[in-house]
């Protein structure tokens, strides 16, 4: 079983959500999603400033397999990227929770953080789902 | 001679080195105006004759290809491509014909393409073919610009979505997108159908169609395929076919019939023209009675006394237009053409029972070897899928590991990790073509590679060892690809001098 830390919430699409001490949230996806992905060879961030829809596509990873459309956990303005993917990529692979982040977000309404799931509501989801 | 040698032709030029055409030709570049003709020669490598054929002959050497080894690329539909598409397709008379010709000098050719557009029409149950689109992809493109066509010409443009299942090929959102459309993605439920309730809440006055593949990507036949057409169609959209498949209903069902309005047919795939070093294709597309006047242009009709003749935009004023030059690879609809009047309407039909009589035996037979299918309760189309989820876990043995070490074995790799819903997988497409000791060979290098996967995965993971190439670092092929030849600037070995034409 992958790693799910406690602190985090989950998206039913294996992205996390962390929330930040200044009130924005940083943006990733989990070790079970990177696990099926394979090694990663690009990203594509949202732009910053650009404004999120919960649940809309936002963002892409592609790895040696496949594509795949990253989508916003929550709604709100983009703040940060982690410019560093766009050469290393392989970090989200290594450090799917901490290095390897995709981007950070003011949240418009920091309520639908609640509609997220839990480390074990999202361990059963994986569970259910494989 | 080696089939290891990496060397480029470029590589192997020596100044000064030629060889001399065997044949006397006619010296049409010499009428060309003197103000026309280039002043120096291009930098092509400069070569023995012998030099020659042994590197193209080395090259061949490195295929692997449906002509040396069984090739089970599902989706891929790699059938036998027989000689006699090839011999007749090149008969002169069709392979001299200039694409400008009139018609008048051409009804040979145009009675040939007009033939092809009648046959396809009736085994997909369409009311007019194009044969106009270059490819798969092109074909797409021209279908889902026709149904934009469609709802433009009436006026009903709030319809912005293209609904897709999730089991679909990347080509289907793809063209979409290109279409001016935004993707709507719907689930396949566990027995491999598209899930009726989320396609009844995805439709709506936004939906401007569906594009579907059925038998599906999954290898099952999509059994609601009338209902679901059936809320599509009340919803106001169009349902469009993806042809990929149409290998495993070919003369059993009809597209048309099940109620889609158009639909593209790879004719390099079911209709068995060579596409294994990437084509030329050709992505025909048939219509129902709504696309009919947005068909592309040109395509062959019937014209009284004058015979058959291209249609133009002035016979289809409400046309999506032209997709290329002119219509389609006129060589490998000739091939498509041949081999289907070689089959008859009999033999379409052992086609899609001996794809699936195939299919469904290697799939028994794998499992009897250890493997586990996707969908063991349901029985394969042309094509199935086998899932390394249990191996990956125990041994460590991935799908792209047995891709990898069957090439070992002399099998080509099934198509690993596709579709992405099932983790693990291997999508396997035997063709009617192959034989069953063919297969069972198969059988016994895929339960070799199990049994290996429990003493030695280290040899797997290494793998492939007997080919020119070993296992390649696929981030770095994705990420530092360079294909680029830079000649040697101390010794220019290439024929740059000499006189032009």
């Amino acid at each position: 079983m992958s790693e799910a830390p406690k602190d985090l919430k989950y998206t039913k699409s294996h992205e996390w959500v962390r929330s930040e001490a200044d009130g924005s949230v940083t943006v990733g996806i989990t070790d079970h999603a990177q696990e099926l992905l394979g090694d990663l060879v690009f990203v594509e961030a949202p732009e910053t400033g650009s404004s999120l829809e919960a649940g809309s596509a936002c963002a892409t990873v592609e790895s040696v397999k496949a594509a795949s459309d990253i989508y916003a956990p929550i709604s709100g303005e983009v703040t940060e990227i982690n410019e560093e993917l766009a050469d290393s990529p392989e970090k989200v692979n290594e450090s799917p929770f901490e290095d390897g982040w995709l981007f950070k977000v003011k949240p418009s309404d920091a309520g639908e953080l609640d509609a997220l799931m839990d480390a074990d509501a999202y361990a059963a989801h994986v569970e259910a789902e494989s | 001679m080696s089939t290891t040698d990496a060397h480029l032709i470029f590589e192997r030029s020596r100044a000064g080195r030629s060889a001399v055409a065997q044949a006397p030709r006619d010296h049409a570049a010499t009428r060309i105006p003197a103000n026309l003709q280039r002043k120096s020669a291009p930098g092509l490598p400069a070569a023995s004759e012998l030099d020659v054929v042994r590197h193209y002959t080395r090259l061949s050497q490195k295929n692997f290809s449906i002509d040396t080894e069984f090739y089970p690329l599902g989706s891929c539909t790699m059938k036998y491509n027989p000689r006699a598409c090839n011999s007749l397709a090149m008969l002169p008379g069709f392979l001299n014909r200039h694409p400008h010709a009139p018609a008048s000098h051409s009804q040979g050719f145009l009675h040939t393409m007009f033939e092809l557009q009648e046959m396809l029409k009736e085994v997909t149950g369409m009311k007019a073919v194009s044969l106009a689109p270059m490819a798969g992809a092109q074909g797409e493109f021209t279908g889902v610009a026709m149904i934009r066509a469609y709802h433009d010409a009436r006026g009903d443009t709030e319809r912005r979505e293209i609904i897709v299942p999730d089991a679909a090929h990347g080509t289907n959102p793809a063209t979409a997108i290109m279409c001016g459309y935004e993707v709507r993605e719907i689930p396949t439920d566990a027995s491999g159908d598209v899930n009726i309730e989320a396609l009844k809440e995805a439709v709506g006055p936004q939906t401007a169609g569906i594009m579907l593949t059925n038998p599906s990507t999954v290898g099952v036949f999509e059994r609601r395929i009338s209902e679901i057409a059936k809320i599509v169609h009340d919803a106001g959209g169009l349902l469009y076919y993806d042809g990929a498949n149409l290998n495993a209903i070919l003369g059993k069902v009809r597209p048309g019939d099940m109620g889609f309005d158009v639909i593209h047919m790879n004719l390099h795939k079911t209709f068995s023209t060579p596409h294994g070093g990437g084509g030329p294709g050709s992505g025909a597309v048939g219509v129902g009675e709504r696309l009919l006047p947005h068909l592309p242009v040109p395509h062959v009709i019937e014209d009284g006394a004058e015979g058959y003749r291209f249609a133009t935009e002035a016979d289809y004023p409400e046309t999506i237009g032209r997709l290329a030059a002119f219509a389609g690879n006129a060589g490998v609809l000739l091939r498509a053409y041949v081999y289907m009047r070689m089959l008859g309407r009999e033999g379409m039909q052992r086609v899609s029972e001996f794809a699936t009589l195939n299919a469904n035996y290697l799939a028994r037979e794998l499992e009897r070897a250890g493997f586990d299918l996707a969908y063991p309760e349901r029985r394969a189309t042309h094509e199935f899928i086998v899932t390394l989820k249990k191996q990956a876990k125990s041994t460590g043995l991935t799908a792209g590991d047995v891709a990898k070490r069957l090439l070992d074995h002399g099998y080509h790799a099934p198509t690993t990790y596709f579709p992405l819903l099932v983790p693990e997988c291997l999508l396997v497409e035997p063709t009617e073509t192959e034989s069953k000791e063919t297969l069972d060979g198969f059988v016994a290098a895929m339960a070799a590679i199990l049994e290996e996967a429990g003493r030695d995965i280290d040899t797997i993971k290494a793998a492939p060892h007997h080919l020119p190439n070993r296992r390649f670092n696929e981030v770095a092929a994705a990420k530092a690809l360079n294909v680029v030849f830079e000649a040697p600037a101390e010794a220019d070995t290439l024929a740059r001098t000499g006189t032009s034409g």
